[in-house]
C-alpha cells in the first residue's frame, strides 16, 4: 500500500445559498499527479481553498490528513509552511517586480531585513534552470509570457519546498508548446517526488499525465478512476462528469420560434490590449423572433467577447464583420445605441459591472432607461418609484422596499433587479450572460421562468452558460464556442451533454 | 417609529453633520457671550464663506464621479482674479462683458482640465495638481507680481451689496424685505413638500407619519424665518447670498432630479455598470470639471470683489476647504456618495469654526489644527459606520 500524503474527509462547505460541497472525500497519494476534474462550478476550486487556507479552518466542516496529521489552516501562510503550494487560474505574480523578486517575494533571501540580491538571483537563477526557464532573473514579469509566468509561479512554490502542488487549470491559457513543457515540467517533479493536483478541463492532457482521476460533479465526489482502468478513456471521464439525471429543475415550455430577427456574419473582434490577439474569429450566428438561443462552452471561449462587442463594442478592438437586425444592416457605435435599437445585455458579474450596489434598487431599475421617465431631463421620481415596484412584483424581488441598497440582496435577488433593468428597457434581443452563476436552485427556477415568459412575448433571448444542463433545459437551439469560434451548431433534439462536450474536444483536437 | 430610524439611518451622515453644527454653533454662542449669532455677524459668517460655498457645490460634483479632486480651484480663483482685474483695472472694460468674459476662459480652462482627466484618463490629483501650478504662475505672470486695486464700485457689491429694502422709511429698523423673502421662502417650501406628499399618498406609497412630517417643517419653517430676521437685523439680504441660494438650488436639483445628476452618481457607484447602462462616462467626468472650472470663476471674481483688488497671492489653500467641506458633509471619497446640501452644511462647520474662534480670539495656527482634526473625525465616523453596517 501506497502511502497518501492527503486525504480529506467528508469536507463541506456552504456559501449563503449554496452547498458549495457537500460531503468530498479527496484521496492523494505520495509522489503521483492527480487530476480533479468536473464541469464548471462543481466545487473544484472551491475545494482547493479549503485545503489550501483560503477558506480558513471553521468555515467548513470536515477533516484534512496531510502527511499522516490534521491540518487546521487559518490561511495560506499555514498551508505554505507544511508544504503545500496552490498556483491559481489568475496568476498572483506582480508585473512590476523581476523574476527573482516574484519567486521569492514573502519569503525573502535577506539578513537582518536586508535584501541579499546575490543570493536572490543565485538562488533564482537555480530554480529557472529546474523548471527549464531561460530567462534572466532581473527581468520583469511583465515582459515574459502567460506560459513563462506559469512557470515562474512553479519556481515560486519549489522556492517554498513544496510537497504537494496544487495547479489550478494551468494550461488553461497557454498554447500547444508552452502546454507541452509545462506537462512534462510535472512529470519531472514527480520523479523528484513532488506530488501534485492538476484541475484541468484538457481530458487528452489529463488522461496523459495523471495517475488517478477524481471526478466532481454539483460539490460532491462521483469517484476515482485509476490510470491503468481499462475501459478509461475520454467517453468514460464525460460520462461521469455529467451523468446525473436531469429532474424537473427547468420549466416545460414550447417555444412559438418566428422568423430570423438579428444576424451577425463574420464578426472578428481583437483583444483590447494585446494588439494582434484574435479574440473572435470569424463568428456568424442568428437568433430568431422568440427563440431562446444557447451559447455553450468553457470558460475563456469567448462567449461574454462575443456578446459585449455586438452589445454596442463594449469590448474589443478593431472590430469588424456585419450586424443585420430586421433585413438591414445596423451598426452600432457605443452602448446607447446598442440600447437604442433593442439589443440589451446582462453581464455576468452582476457585482462589478450590473448594478451599483450603494445605490437602492429603484435607481438601479432605472439607470438604463431614464428618458422613459423622464421630461425635459427631469426624472420623474413618481413614475421611477411605479415602475420599480412593478418589477419588484413581477419577478418577485424580495426586498423590504424599493429602497433598499441592491448591495445588501441576495445574488438571486440581484440578479432580478439586473434583469429588471433590461427588461425596462424594452429590447427585442436580450443578451443572458451566465444569468444564474452564484444563485441556489430557488431563485434560478424562478429566472427560467421569467425567461420563458420573455420568450413568449416574442423576445429573442441568447443564453450563454457554462453550466450545461440548464442550457439543454432552457435552450431551444445551442451554439458551442471554443476559442473564439463556433466549433457547433445543434438543434433541441442534438443537443445533449455528450455532444456538447464532443464539439469542444473534437475542435482541440483539430488544434493539435 | 421605524420610518424615522430608517429615515435616520439613510441620512445618517447629514444628520450626524447637522447635529453637530447645531452644537458647535450653541457652543461657540455660549463661549463668545452670544456674538457669534449677532446679525452683522450672521451676514458676515456668509460673506466669508461665500466662496467656498461655491467651491464646494462645484467639488461635489467632481467628487461624486469617483472620489475625483481639484486641486487647482484656489490658483483658478487667483488666475479668474486677475483677468476681471485686468480687464476692469487696467483695461477699464465693462464690467458686466468682463464677468461673460471670465466665465467662458473659465470653461474653456475647465475644458482642457477635462480633456487630460476624462479623455486621456490621467488621474485628477495630477491633471489638477499641475493645473495648481499653472494657473498660480500665469496669475503672477500676468500681475507681475502686483495687486492690482481698487474696483469700480458696482463690481465690489457684488460682495458688499445688499438687496434694497423696498419697505424702506415704515418706521422700523427692520429690513422687511428680508423679512418678507423669508415667509415667501417658507410658504413655496411647505407647498412643494404637501404636493410632494400628495402625489406619493396617491401612488399608495409609504410617506412616513404625519406628525413625523409636521415637526420636520415646523423646525425648517422656523430655521429660515429665524435666519431672515437676523438678516434684516442688519442690513438685508446680501447679493453674495442670493447668488450662493440659486447655485444651491439649482445644483441641488440637478444632482438628484435630472438624468445627468444620476448620470454622476452612478458613474461614481460602479463606473463599468454604468457603461453597460448606456452612459458616456467620459463625458460626465468632463463636464465635471467643465462646471468647476466656471463656478471656480464665480467664487473667484466673488473673492476678488470682497478683498477689492486682484492679488497674486488670492485664493490659497481654497481648494483645501472645498475639499474638506464635501467630505465633512458626507460625501465619500471614493464617489457615488454625497450631496450638495451636505456640502454646504460642511462649509458651514468649517465657517462657524473659523470665524468662532477668531472671536476668541483662537491663533489661526491653532484653528488649522483643530479644522484638521474635524475633517479627520468627520470621515472616521462615515468609515466606522460603514463597517458597523456590513458587519
Amino acid at each position: 500500500m501506497d502511502e497518501f500524503i492527503l486525504e480529506m474527509r467528508n469536507i463541506t462547505k456552504l456559501f449563503p445559498g449554496v452547498k458549495a460541497l457537500d460531503n468530498v472525500n479527496l484521496k492523494v497519494k505520495s509522489g503521483e499527479i492527480h487530476a480533479l476534474i468536473g464541469e464548471n462550478g462543481a466545487g473544484k476550486s472551491t475545494l482547493m481553498n479549503v485545503l489550501s487556507g483560503i477558506y480558513p479552518y471553521g468555515t467548513y466542516t470536515g477533516e484534512i490528513i496531510y502527511q499522516g496529521k490534521e491540518c487546521n489552516f487559518k490561511n495560506v501562510k499555514d498551508s505554505e509552511k507544511t508544504g503545500i503550494g496552490i498556483i491559481h487560474q489568475e496568476l498572483a505574480l506582480i508585473p512590476y517586480l523581476s523574476i527573482g523578486e516574484n519567486i521569492f517575494l514573502g519569503n525573502e533571501r535577506a539578513k537582518n531585513q536586508f535584501i541579499d540580491w546575490d543570493e536572490t538571483h543565485a538562488k533564482a537563477r537555480q530554480l529557472l534552470k529546474k523548471v527549464g526557464l531561460k530567462e534572466e532573473s532581473s527581468i520583469q514579469i511583465k515582459d515574459i509570457g502567460v506560459g513563462k509566468q506559469q512557470l515562474v509561479e512553479i519556481a515560486k512554490a519549489l522556492a517554498q519546498n513544496v510537497k504537494l502542488l496544487i495547479l489550478d487549470e494551468p494550461t488553461a491559457a497557454l498554447n500547444e508548446e508552452d502546454s507541452n513543457n509545462l506537462l512534462k515540467l510535472l512529470l519531472e517533479l514527480k520523479e523528484d517526488g513532488i506530488t501534485s493536483i492538476l484541475i484541468s478541463h484538457k481530458l487528452n492532457e489529463i488522461l496523459r499525465v495523471s495517475d488517478y482521476i477524481t471526478i466532481i460533479r454539483d460539490g460532491a465526489t462521483i469517484e476515482t478512476l485509476k490510470k491503468d482502468d481499462k475501459d478509461l478513456s475520454e467517453d468514460r471521464i464525460i460520462k461521469g462528469m455529467v451523468g446525473r439525471t436531469l429532474t424537473n429543475r427547468f420549466p416545460e415550455h414550447d417555444s412559438k420560434i418566428g422568423e430570423i430577427i438579428f444576424e451577425v456574419r463574420n464578426w472578428n473582434v481583437y483583444d483590447p490590449i494585446v494588439d494582434d490577439k484574435k479574440v473572435i474569429n470569424n463568428v456568424s450566428i442568428n437568433v430568431k423572433r422568440g427563440e431562446i438561443l444557447g451559447f455553450s462552452g468553457l470558460m475563456g471561449s469567448g462567449r461574454t467577447e462575443l456578446a459585449m462587442s455586438i452589445f454596442g463594442k463594449a469590448y474589443g478592438k478593431h472590430i469588424s464583420g456585419t450586424m443585420i437586425k430586421d433585413g438591414k444592416e445596423l451598426v452600432l457605435k457605443n452602448v446607447r445605441q446598442a440600447i437604442d435599437n433593442g439589443i440589451a445585455y446582462v453581464t455576468e458579474d452582476r457585482k462589478s459591472a450590473g448594478l451599483v450596489l450603494m445605490q437602492d434598487i429603484k435607481s438601479n431599475i432605472s439607470l438604463a432607461n431614464l428618458n422613459k421617465i423622464s421630461t425635459r431631463q427631469f426624472v420623474d421620481d413618481h413614475k421611477e418609484i411605479q415602475v420599480a415596484e412593478e418589477y419588484r412584483k413581477k419577478l418577485r424581488i424580495k426586498s423590504s422596499s424599493i429602497f433598499q441598497n441592491t448591495g445588501n440582496l441576495s445574488g438571486g435577488n440581484q440578479q432580478k433587479v439586473v434583469l429588471s433593468k433590461w427588461i425596462f428597457t424594452d429590447p427585442e434581443i436580450l443578451i443572458l450572460d451566465e444569468p444564474t452563476r452564484g444563485i441556489d436552485v430557488g431563485a434560478k427556477s424562478e429566472i427560467y421562468a421569467i425567461i420563458n415568459k420573455l420568450a413568449d412575448e416574442g423576445k429573442s433571448i441568447i443564453f450563454i452558460s457554462s453550466e450545461l444542463p440548464e442550457i439543454l433545459g432552457v435552450c431551444d437551439r445551442v451554439y458551442v464556442m471554443n476559442k473564439g469560434e463556433i466549433v457547433g451548431e445543434l438543434s433541441r433534439k442534438e443537443a445533449s451533454q455528450e455532444s456538447i462536450m464532443k464539439c469542444i474536444m473534437k475542435s482541440d483536437m483539430e488544434v493539435t | 417609529m421605524d420610518v424615522i430610524k430608517n429615515i435616520f439611518s439613510k441620512n445618517i451622515r447629514q444628520y450626524a453633520m447637522l447635529i453637530a453644527l447645531v452644537v458647535i454653533m450653541i457652543f461657540f454662542q455660549i463661549a463668545t457671550d452670544g456674538i457669534l449669532l449677532v446679525p452683522m455677524n450672521v451676514t458676515n459668517l456668509i460673506l466669508q464663506n461665500g466662496y467656498v460655498f461655491i467651491l464646494a457645490i462645484g467639488m461635489t460634483l467632481t467628487i461624486l464621479t469617483g472620489g475625483n479632486i481639484d486641486l487647482s480651484v484656489g490658483s483658478l480663483c487667483a488666475l479668474i482674479g486677475a483677468i476681471v482685474g485686468t480687464l476692469i483695472i487696467t483695461m477699464k472694460m465693462n464690467i458686466v462683458l468682463a464677468i461673460i468674459l471670465a466665465l467662458v476662459l473659465a470653461a474653456l480652462i475647465g475644458m482642457w482640465q477635462g480633456f487630460w482627466i476624462a479623455y486621456i484618463r490621467i488621474p485628477s490629483f495630477i491633471v489638477t495638481l499641475a493645473g495648481m501650478l499653472l494657473f498660480r504662475g500665469l496669475t503672477v505672470t500676468m500681475l507681475k507680481g502686483l495687486t492690482l486695486a481698487p474696483f469700480p464700485e458696482s463690481f465690489q457689491r457684488i460682495s458688499s451689496g445688499f438687496i434694497p429694502d423696498v419697505f424702506s422709511g415704515i418706521g422700523t429698523s427692520l429690513n422687511l424685505t428680508a423679512i418678507l423673502v423669508g415667509v415667501i421662502i417658507s410658504v413655496l417650501y411647505v407647498i412643494v413638500q404637501l404636493k410632494n406628499r400628495t402625489r406619493r399618498l396617491k401612488s399608495n406609497f409609504d410617506v412616513g407619519s404625519t406628525t413625523f412630517f409636521a415637526i420636520q417643517a415646523v423646525v425648517i419653517v422656523f430655521v429660515i424665518n429665524l435666519f431672515f430676521y437676523w438678516l434684516a437685523s442688519y442690513k438685508g439680504i446680501p447679493i453674495a447670498l442670493v447668488i450662493i441660494g440659486v447655485l444651491i438650488v439649482v445644483y441641488s436639483t440637478f444632482t438628484t432630479k435630472t438624468v445627468p445628476g444620476r448620470y454622476l452618481y452612478a458613474m461614481g457607484g460602479n463606473e463599468k455598470a454604468a457603461k453597460l447602462s448606456g452612459i458616456n462616462t467620459n463625458k460626465v467626468l468632463f463636464f465635471a470639471y467643465v462646471n468647476m472650472a466656471v463656478l471656480s470663476a464665480v467664487a473667484g471674481m466673488m473673492f476678488a470683489s470682497r478683498i477689492n483688488s486682484a492679488s497674486p497671492s488670492a485664493g490659497i489653500n481654497f481648494e483645501l476647504d472645498a475639499i474638506g467641506a464635501c467630505f465633512i458633509g458626507g460625501a465619500s471619497a471614493y464617489g457615488g456618495v454625497g450631496t450638495v446640501v451636505g456640502a454646504i452644511v460642511g462649509a458651514l462647520v468649517m465657517g462657524v469654526l473659523n470665524n468662532g474662534m477668531s472671536i476668541l480670539g483662537v491663533g489661526s495656527d491653532w484653528q488649522m489644527s483643530i479644522k484638521g482634526i474635524v475633517l479627520l473625525t468627520a470621515v472616521a465616523f462615515d468609515v466606522v459606520s460603514k463597517m458597523k453596517s456590513r458587519a
